[in-house]
C-alpha cells in the first residue's frame, strides 16, 4: 500500500517562499500528475517527496509511515531527474542495473529487468554506450528506465519526457501509462505540459506560485477549473475570460444579459470550442484565422478584448467579417473578480 | 598577419624557451655527466653507485617511505575533503588552517619534529611529566629502524598532506551533486556513493594528487636528514652526498637519474590506471 500523504509542507530558501503549506494525499497506484508554469515549485516538491531537500515545515508519510527525516533510499522510491543525472562513468547497462546492484540481485534478473526496461525505453541498443555518446533525449530515456528498473512502490518522475520529439513522446506516454498500470506503481509525475497530463494522470494537482490551486480528475480540471488560473492556464487556447457587470436579475457581458450567481464582482469565462455561431451573442470583429485541421482558431475583437473561438475547418471566415457567437449555457463558468475562485452558478 | 594556428604555438614560445635554457639543458649536462669520463661513454658511473653499501639503503628506504606516505596522505585527504565538501559554511577557514603547514619548508617541518620527538623534546617531557616514562627517552635511535621510518612518515604526512587535499576538494566540488543525490535514491550508502561514484568521478583529480605527491615523495630529503642525520639514507641524500662530500658529480648525477626513472615510471602507471577514457567525459 503505497499511498503518499503530504501535510502542510512548506519550503523556504531564505526570504523566498519556494512552497505554501502544501497538503496532498496520493491513493495507492494512483497516477498523479502535477502540473504547472516553469518555477511553481513542482521539482521543489518532488524533491521533498524523495527526501533529497528537506521541508522547512510540514511531514511526509509514504505508505503510511513517516519519512520525513529519512534519506532517500529507505523511502522505497525510484526517481527519475529533471537533469537526467546519468552517470558518466558508466555504460547505459550499469546506469540502469545501477539500484539493482545496490540491492544484490541476481545477475540473471539483473540482466533479465535491465533488457526489459531498456526494450520498453527503445534503447536496447545503446547498452554498451556511456552517457557522453548519447543524445540528450537517449540520457533521458536511459534515466527513465533505471527508475523503472527498480520496480519501486513508489516513482517520482520529474518531466521524464521533455526532451524527446513529438512522435518518440506520444508513442513512450503510452508505453509508461500501461507499464505503470500493470506494476500498479504509485506514481507522482511532474510536468508542464497540459497534454501529456491530461492522458496520463488519473488525478491532476495544478501548482501555481508554490500552492496547489486544483486538484482533481483532468476532465474536472478542465471543464471545471477552481480558479480563473486554472481556467487560464489549461486548454490551448484557454478559456476566455469576460469582465460582467451587475445589473436587474443576471450579469451584463459585452452587451447581452446573462443569468449568474449573486456576487460583489464577477467574470465570465467560456472556453474557445463552447461557442457556436448564433443569430443573438458575443458580436466581434475577427482578427486572425489559424486552420488547425478539424477546426480553425479564430482570434476576434470582443468588447475590447482578445477572444479566441474554435469553429469548425467547414465553416468560412474571412478576416475583418464581424461574426457573432452564442456560448453553450451549461459550459459558461464564473469568477469572482476579486479572489479568482470560481463561483457555482 | 600571424594565422590562427601559428598564434598558440608562437604564444608558448618564451616558456618554452624557458624550459628549454633552465630544465632541458641542465638536465642534459647532468645525463651527461652519468654517462661520461673525461668525454667518453662508460657506465662506471652507475656501477660505483650501485657497489656503493649506502645504495640499496638508499634506495628501500626511499621506496619504503613513498609506499607508506602516499597512501596514508591519500586516504586521509579523500577523507578530509569528503567532510570539507558537506560543510556549508567555513569551508575556506577550515581549509587555510588545513593548509599552514604547506607553507613552511621541509627542512623547518624536519627540525620542529626533531623539536618534538627527540630526547629533550615536547614530547618526552609530556610523557614524563604525565608519569608515562620514568625518564626521556630518545627515541631517534640510530638503531631504531621502524622508529626513524615512522619519525619521517609523521613529519612528511604533517607537512604536505594538505597539498593533496586541496587538489581534491577542488577536484570534489566539480562533482555535479546530482550524481550523488541519484546514488542516494537508487538505495547506495555513503560508503558505496563514495566508492561508485565520487572515487571514479575523482579520477582527473586524483591522478594528478598522486602525481604530485609521489615525484615530491621521491625527493624525500631535508625532512630525513634533519630527524636523523645520516642514519636513514635516501636517494636525494646520497645524491647530495656524492656531490658535496664525495666533490663526484658524475655519481651524483646518476643517483639523480635513478630518481627521474623512477618519477617517470610512477607517472607513467598512474596516466594509464587512472584514465578516463574519451567517451566517460560527460
Ligand atoms: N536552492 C534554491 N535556492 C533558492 N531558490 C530556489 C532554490 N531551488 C529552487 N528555488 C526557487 O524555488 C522555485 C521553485 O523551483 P522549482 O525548481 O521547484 O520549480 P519547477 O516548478 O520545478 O520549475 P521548472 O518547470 O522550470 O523545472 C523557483 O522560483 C526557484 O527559483
Ligand atoms: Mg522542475
Amino acid at each position: 500500500m503505497a499511498t503518499i500523504s503530504i501535510k502542510g509542507v512548506q519550503k523556504s530558501y531564505g526570504t523566498f517562499t519556494a512552497l505554501h503549506g502544501i497538503d496532498l494525499e496520493i491513493a495507492d497506484q494512483e497516477f498523479l500528475v502535477l502540473l504547472g508554469a516553469s518555477g511553481c515549485g513542482k521539482t521543489t516538491l518532488l524533491r521533498i517527496v524523495a527526501g533529497l531537500n528537506s521541508p522547512s515545515r510540514g511531514s511526509v508519510k509514504i505508505g503510511g509511515n513517516e519519512v520525513t527525516h529519512l534519506p532517500p533510499r529507505s523511502r522505497g522510491i525510484s526517481m527519475v531527474f529533471q537533469n537526467y543525472a546519468v552517470f558518466p562513468h558508466l555504460t547505459v547497462f550499469e546506469n540502469i542495473a545501477f539500484g539493482l546492484r545496490m540491492q544484490k540481485l541476481e545477475k540473471a534478473e539483473v540482466e533479465r529487468r535491465v533488457r526489459r526496461c531498456a526494450g520498453l525505453m527503445h534503447i536496447e541498443g545503446l547498452l554498451e554506450r556511456y552517457s557522453g555518446q548519447l543524445s540528450g533525449g537517449q540520457r533521458q530515456r536511459v534515466a527513465v528506465a533505471r527508475a523503472l528498473a527498480m520496480e519501486p512502490s513508489v516513482l517520482l518522475m520529474d518531466e521524464p519526457l521533455s526532451n524527446l520529439d513529438a512522435l518518440l513522446r506520444l508513442e513512450m506516454r503510452a508505453e509508461l501509462k500501461s507499464v505503470l498500470q500493470e506494476s500498479r506503481t504509485t506514481t507522482v509525475y511532474v510536468t508542464h505540459d497540459q497534454v501529456e497530463a491530461m492522458s496520463l494522470a488519473d488525478r491532476i494537482a495544478v501548482m501555481h506560485g508554490g500552492h496547489i490551486v486544483q486538484v482533481a480528475t483532468p476532465i474536472e480540471v478542465y471543464r471545471n477549473p477552481a480558479t480563473r488560473f486554472v481556467g487560464g492556464f489549461i486548454g490551448s487556447p484557454p478559456m476566455n475570460f469576460l469582465p460582467a457587470e451587475a445589473v436587474e436579475g443576471g450579469w451584463q457581458v459585452a452587451g447581452k444579459r446573462y443569468e449568474g450567481p449573486r456576487a460583489d464582482g464577477l467574470e465570465f469565462g467560456i472556453r474557445p470550442e463552447d461557442l457556436e455561431p448564433a443569430e443573438a451573442g458575443f458580436a466581434g470583429e475577427v482578427r486572425v484565422i489559424e486552420p488547425l485541421g478539424a477546426h480553425q482558431l479564430v482570434t476576434m475583437n470582443v468588447a475590447g478584448q482578445l477572444f479566441r473561438a474554435v469553429l469548425d475547418s467547414d465553416r468560412r471566415v474571412s478576416l475583418g467579417e464581424t461574426l457573432t457567437l452564442a456560448p453553450r449555457p451549461d459550459r459558461v463558468r464564473w469568477f469572482d473578480t476579486a479572489s479568482g475562485l470560481a463561483v457555482a452558478a | 598577419m600571424i594565422s590562427k594556428r601559428a598564434l598558440p604555438y608562437l604564444l608558448l614560445l618564451p616558456a618554452t624557451v624557458f624550459l628549454i635554457v633552465f630544465f632541458v639543458l641542465p638536465f642534459l649536462q647532468v645525463a651527461w655527466y652519468a654517462v661520461t669520463d673525461d668525454g667518453g661513454f662508460t657506465l662506471q658511473h652507475f656501477e660505483t653507485m650501485r657497489q656503493d653499501w649506502k645504495f640499496m639503503p638508499a634506495l628501500t628506504n626511499t621506496f619504503l617511505l613513498v609506499i607508506i606516505i602516499v597512501p596514508i596522505q591519500i586516504a586521509l585527504s579523500l577523507g578530509m575533503a569528503s567532510l570539507v565538501t558537506k560543510m556549508k559554511t567555513g569551508r575556506e577557514l577550515v581549509l587555510y588552517i588545513w593548509t599552514i603547514p604547506l607553507g613552511i619548508s621541509d627542512l623547518a617541518a624536519g627540525l620542529i619534529w626533531l623539536s618534538i620527538l627527540d630526547q629533550t623534546g615536547f614530547m618526552n617531557s609530556v610523557l614524563f611529566h604525565l608519569g608515562v616514562v620514568d625518564q626521556p627517552v630518545n627515541h631517534l635511535l640510530y638503531n631504531d629502524y621502524p622508529a626513524l621510518i615512522a619519525a619521517v612518515v609523521l613529519a612528511e604526512v604533517w607537512r604536505s598532506t594538505a597539498i593533496v587535499l586541496v587538489v581534491l576538494v577542488a577536484g570534489m566540488g566539480l562533482i555535479p551533486k546530482e550524481y550523488g543525490e541519484a546514488a542516494e535514491v537508487f538505495g547506495a550508502s555513503p560508503w558505496k556513493r563514495f566508492i561508485k561514484v565520487t572515487l571514479p568521478l575523482l579520477r582527473p583529480s586524483l591522478q594528478t594528487a598522486l602525481i604530485l605527491r609521489t615525484i615530491l615523495a621521491f625527493e624525500v630529503f631535508a625532512v630525513a636528514v634533519a630527524l636523523t642525520g645520516t642514519n636513514l639514507p635516501v636517494l636525494m641524500s646520497e645524491t647530495f652526498h656524492w656531490q658535496f662530500d664525495l666533490q663526484d658529480r658524475h655519481v651524483a648525477s646518476a643517483y639523480a637519474l635513478v630518481l627521474l626513472a623512477v618519477s617517470i615510471a610512477f607517472t607513467l602507471v598512474y596516466l594509464r590506471v587512472l584514465r578516463v577514457r574519451e567517451e566517460e567525459r560527460a
